[in-house]
Parts: structure tokens; C-alpha cells; sequence
């Protein structure tokens, strides 16, 4: 199986995309207004310093945050047929797949990879709500039923990032096979004895919620999150009264039992290797900094020493 | 009779056919035989006609007509020892769900099935089918007692989604619709799903996640309805015939898309036309895939539904 098709050096302010850098070098935060120096922001991964509200990331640059030095490894997802039904409505979907290419300089709404954090291995397949709002159709399934598949092979934890406006409609009924397709691919991750663990962020709504994201052993979510099957604007047309303050938001779910914990995004990556290390009967992880990851492990290498592996099991 | 908005040349015809067999029970001097026969004919051609090519749009008319045979028609007419199960032991009952345990041809089973309600009221009482957490949380019981009795699960689905209302996203909406398509994955019996009549989104998934999946002849099951993918993608709800041909929902599609196995004919005009028929067609249809199962093992019919899901879209998907 190839599944190495990038693989990724850390690089200085790598945090945001060129093309998003503004020309100046201030961000306005959308939330509170104050005028953030970009360097600060990018620090601070992409939080407000002012208010905490947590801006979009783009599926690469937090997969850079999380992997220690920013190091991974990427690895392929099987290609679904590309617009299975000829869907067209007021553009054709390849013309809109296309165009969210261009925009993201990403593939699809999903990256599948693996690396270590905290000096532990784990499997991240991670959405991007950028590209095409997230929206989960054929590739965002094959992507997690790859990385559960990876997970169960290298007896890997799996982290799964949630950012999707739902099921992608231009798949038609195949988006929607995909929730019992990703369902299956947590029962393999469950079935092989390891942890599944969800990170919501904003927003995660409509069928993913209502499959792979509502079936983490662990729920963690980003503060301020939207997160629900349906949305405010479709509640409130059907009960036609206001909804509350705060409706449908992470710490609403975390006060109504649907979430373990809200964290900063700042302290999601410690927690994560602090939860997986126990789950995982490591010892506590090691704090401070890390030296630089061991260079002679390429991926030829890792490639081999997996190969190996699966000759002796 | 109800008749929908395209059918209403046929209720013109129909509807003179009959008005000159009252005249004629009150005039026993006229002789009308002849010209209601002509109509009656008239309107069989009509009928064919219309029901011939059905266009998508149409076709979610048909599968929402409000006198469809209900899974409550269903379960009566073909079940018998039916005693329904109720409550998801947490919280509440929820209506808009039926089940339990019955008999289809003395094979016990467990039924499960979405109730949209005949009358406003029932209508009402029963939220037109549109499942709460508590709806799905009763089903993922219920397919749990039949798993550790080894009971099949047969599944109706008729539902235009799951209730999109503050207490049921407050209460896991998301939650109780992924644990319930989970489970029917997880179960070590038989479990069959047939789309009667609408097969809306995330809340027919919950159920309908089987080993085998039949549809009606005129009955949909899709992602979204097409009026909500109208005002989406072409912001714009009156474009909903455009939306619904895009989908691809109709049963005969998505047998194409090898997304379901069967599809059971309906009718000339529809099962409301003849509810009685068309039921003892399901029932007939659930008897055979129920007895083809029975011959796997626990194993195997859990097997069967993961490879058959994560097969789906991967071959014979043509352009
Ligand atoms: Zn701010």
C-alpha cells in the first residue's frame, strides 16, 4: 500500500498559508474587534489574545500546531468516483470541486496522517471546513475508513478533527451512505482495542454529528463551537420562538452531557497525549522542550519497519 | 381519494364517472353504464399514462400522499401477535416511532417503524413521523432485546427526517441517530429495512443501516428533501423539481447506484390506490430476504452489513 504522499518539514511561520496573510500585518478578531498582530495571532494559534475566540484553521496548518515540530506524515486515500451523479445545480460540482481546490490548494475536505505528538504515535484524519464547508461525501469517508484502517494496522490511537456544514448534497444519497460507511470504520478502530478520540470544532453540524463525531471514546471540543444535527436557523423556523444565548454551543452540549470536556486550543494537544498516554498504558509524557525528532527515521524507513511488523503479526 | 396536484385531470374524469353513476341511483329512468364505462376506461389510460414515467418530483409527491399505507397499516395487516414495546427507558415514548414484537408468517421478530399519523390529530401526536432522541434511543432497545433473543429485526421507514426542535438537540439528537445506525450494524440477527414511503436523511439512516434495504416503487430516500437542497444550493426552495431530479432519491436510481437490493412494484397509480396489495407485497418481500438470511451465522450477517456498507459507491458507479 502507498500510503506516503507528502511528507512534511517543519517550516518558520508555516501556521498560515501564504494567501492568507493579509497584506498588512494585522488581523481584525471577528468576535471583539481588536486589531491582532499577525505574528501574535499565528503564536497563538490563530486565538484572539483579547477575547479567546478561536478562528478557523485550516485542516494543514493545525496538523502543523499538533505534530510535534510540525512533522508528519501524510498518507493516501483511496479516490472516489468524482461526481458520481452528474449533479448540477447552479454550477456543475466538478466546477465547484475545482474552485475549492484553487481556493485551499488542498485536494479534499479531509487530511489522513500520522506523526507523533508529545512523543506519541498517533493517526489524525482531520476536516477542512474551507474546502466546500467540510461537507462529508465519498472522499471524507474514504479518508476516515483509511485512517481507522491505519490506526488498526499500526495499533495507533486515532484523533479525528470534526469541522463540516454536513453531508455533501451534490453526492446525493451517497453523503449519505457515508455515515454508516464512517461508523463501520469506528467499530475497526474499537473492535483492535484502541482509543477514538474527538476534537469538535466549529462548527460541526448536520450528519457528521450525527455519525462519526457523536461516537469518540472521548469528546473534547474547541470553545464556542456550533455543534448539532440541525441548525439554529432550521430550529427556529420550526418551534418559531428565539433560541437561547449560547444554543447549541460547546459549553451547551458539555452542560447537557454530550461532551466530556471544552478546551483552549492552546492545551488540546497536552491533553490529547496526556488522555491517549493513559489510555494507552504509556507513562506520563515528558514536559518541556523536545529535542528534534530522530532524522534517520525517513519514511522509507517507517515504511519498512511497518512492513516488518505486519510480517510478525 | 386524494388526489395530487398532477393527478387533477384524472380526478375530473373520475370524478364524472361518478357523478353520473349518483345521478343514475336517483333516476332509475337514465342509462349511464356506457358513458361511466367510457370514462372509467378514459381514466385508466389516464392513470397509466401519468404513472408510466413518473418524474422524480412527482415521485416524492406520491411517496408523501397522505393516503399511503402507514407502518401502523403495515403492522396490522401483516403481523400478527403484534405487541407494541414502548419507552427508550430514559426519558420518554416517543410517538413518532412504533415497535415490538410480532409474528410475520409465526417467525417471531421485533418491527420498528417510523408513524406519520392518519388524522391532524394522530398526525400531531405522532409529529408526522419525525423522530426525537428518544425515538431512536427506543429503537436501539428494542434491536437490542431482538439481538439477545435472536429475534430478526424487520425496519419500515416513512419519516421526512429527524425533529429538528430545542429539546431534542438539547436531549442528543446527533447522538441518539449515530448510536442507532451503530447498533444496526452491531447486531448479530438478520435485520431487513424497507422505504415505504419517505426515506428522509440522517433519521431513515438510524433504521434502514440493514442487511438488505428494499424500497417501494414510488417511494424516496435521500440526503436532504428537495426543498431544503433547493433553498440551498440554488437559494431558492421553488426549485425543488430541479433538486429533486438532481438527487437522484427515487428507488429506481438509487437500485442503480446499488445503494438498495430490491424494489417492490407498487400498484398501477400507487399503493394508495390499493394498500392492501401493496402490504401483502412487502410482507412477501421481507418474508424472502428473512428466510435467504437465515442461513448466515451472527458473525457473518455482522460481516455482511460492514463490507456491504463499505463497499457502497466504491464499483459500478456509472456516469
Ligand atoms: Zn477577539
Amino acid at each position: 500500500m502507498n500510503w506516503i504522499s507528502n511528507y512534511v518539514r517543519p517550516k518558520i511561520n508555516s501556521l498560515f498559508s501564504r494567501r492568507e496573510v493579509p497584506e498588512n500585518l494585522w488581523s481584525k478578531c471577528p468576535e471583539c474587534g481588536t486589531m491582532l498582530f499577525h505574528r501574535e495571532l499565528t503564536e497563538n494559534l490563530g486565538v484572539c489574545s483579547s477575547c479567546d475566540h478561536h478562528m478557523a484553521l485550516s485542516a494543514r496548518d493545525r496538523l502543523t500546531a499538533l505534530f510535534d515540530n510540525g512533522v508528519f506524515t501524510e498518507f493516501e486515500v483511496p479516490q472516489p468516483t468524482t461526481d458520481p451523479l452528474t449533479f448540477r445545480d447552479q454550477k456543475k460540482y466538478p466546477d465547484r470541486l475545482r474552485t475549492a481546490q484553487r481556493d485551499t490548494g488542498e485536494k479534499e475536505a479531509m487530511i489522513v496522517a500520522e506523526g507523533e505528538i508529545g512523543r506519541t504515535p498517533i493517526v489524525v484524519a482531520c476536516q477542512d471546513f474551507s474546502f466546500m464547508g467540510g461537507s462529508m461525501g465519498m472522499f471524507v469517508g474514504n479518508a476516515i475508513i483509511a485512517a481507522a484502517q491505519r490506526a488498526v494496522q499500526r495499533k495507533r490511537p486515532l484523533v479525528l478533527f470534526s469541522a463540516a456544514g454536513g453531508a455533501r448534497m451534490q453526492e446525493g444519497i451517497l453523503s449519505l451512505m457515508q455515515m454508516p460507511r464512517t461508523t463501520v470504520a469506528v467499530e475497526m478502530v474499537r473492535d483492535a482495542g484502541l482509543p477514538y478520540i474527538v476534537v469538535l470544532t466549529h462548527p460541526t453540524t448536520g450528519g457528521v454529528t450525527a455519525s462519526y463525531a457523536m461516537l469518540g471514546d472521548v469528546h473534547i471540543a474547541e470553545p464556542n463551537a456550533l455543534i448539532c444535527f440541525a441548525g439554529p436557523r432550521v430550529i427556529e423556523q420550526t418551534i418559531r420562538e428565539k433560541l437561547p444565548e449560547g444554543f447549541q454551543r460547546a459549553e451547551y452540549l458539555l452542560d447537557h452531557g454530550m461532551l466530556d470536556r471544552v478546551t483552549h486550543r492552546r492545551d488540546m494537544k497536552n491533553e490529547l497525549v496526556s488522555i491517549i498516554r493513559m489510555l494507552m498504558h504509556e507513562p506520563p509524557a515528558v514536559t518541556g522542550e523536545l529535542p528534534a525528532p530522530d532524522m534517520v527515521e525517513t519514511p522509507e524507513a517507517q515504511t519498512d519497519a511497518s512492513q516488518a511488523q505486519s510480517a510478525d503479526g | 381519494m386524494n388526489y395530487l396536484e398532477f393527478e387533477k385531470p384524472l380526478a375530473e374524469v373520475e370524478g364524472k364517472a361518478e357523478e353520473l353513476r349518483a345521478m343514475a341511483r336517483s333516476n332509475a329512468e337514465m342509462d349511464i353504464e356506457k358513458e361511466a364505462a367510457a370514462l372509467d376506461r378514459k381514466a385508466q389510460t389516464m392513470l397509466a399514462d401519468l404513472y408510466k414515467d413518473l418524474s422524480p418530483w412527482r415521485k416524492c409527491q406520491v411517496a408523501r400522499h397522505p393516503d399511503r399505507p402507514h407502518c401502523s397499516d403495515y403492522i396490522e395487516t401483516l403481523f400478527t401477535d403484534y405487541t407494541p414495546l414502548a419507552g427508550d427507558r430514559n426519558f420518554a415514548d416517543d410517538q413518532a416511532v412504533m415497535g415490538g414484537l410480532a409474528r410475520l408468517n409465526d417467525r417471531p421478530l421485533m418491527v420498528i417503524g417510523h408513524e406519520k399519523g392518519k388524522d391532524t390529530q394522530s398526525r400531531i401526536e405522532k409529529n408526522f413521523g419525525m423522530a426525537r432522541p428518544e425515538g431512536y434511543r427506543k429503537a436501539i432497545r428494542l434491536m437490542d432485546l431482538a439481538d439477545r433473543f435472536n429475534l430478526p429485526v424487520v425496519t419500515l421507514i416513512d419519516t421526512p427526517g429527524a425533529y429538528p426542535g430545542k429539546g431534542a438537540e438539547e436531549r442528543g439528537q446527533s447522538e441518539a441517530i449515530a448510536r442507532s445506525t451503530e447498533k444496526c450494524l452491531k447486531i448479530g440477527v438478520p435485520l431487513v429495512s424497507v422505504v415505504i414511503g419517505e426515506g428522509g436523511s440522517g433519521g431513515a439512516v438510524a433504521f434502514a443501516t440493514a442487511n438488505r434495504v428494499a424500497m417501494l416503487e414510488h417511494s424516496i430516500y435521500s440526503v436532504i428533501s428537495p426543498e431544503g437542497c433547493a433553498s440551498i444550493l440554488w437559494k431558492d426552495a421553488e426549485k425543488m423539481r430541479e433538486a429533486a431530479e438532481a438527487l437522484r432519491l427515487t428507488a429506481q436510481d438509487l437500485h442503480k447506484l446499488d445503494v438498495i437490493d430490491r424494489i417492490i412494484a407498487e400498484p398501477m397509480g400507487g399503493a394508495q390506490r390499493d394498500p392492501d396489495s401493496t402490504i401483502q407485497s412487502v410482507g412477501v418481500c421481507i418474508d424472502d430476504i428473512l428466510t435467504q438470511l437465515s442461513s448466515l451465522s451472527r458473525d457473518e450477517l455482522v460481516q455482511d452489513r460492514r463490507t456491504k456498507f463499505l463497499n457502497m459507491g466504491q464499483s459500478g458507479l456509472a456516469a
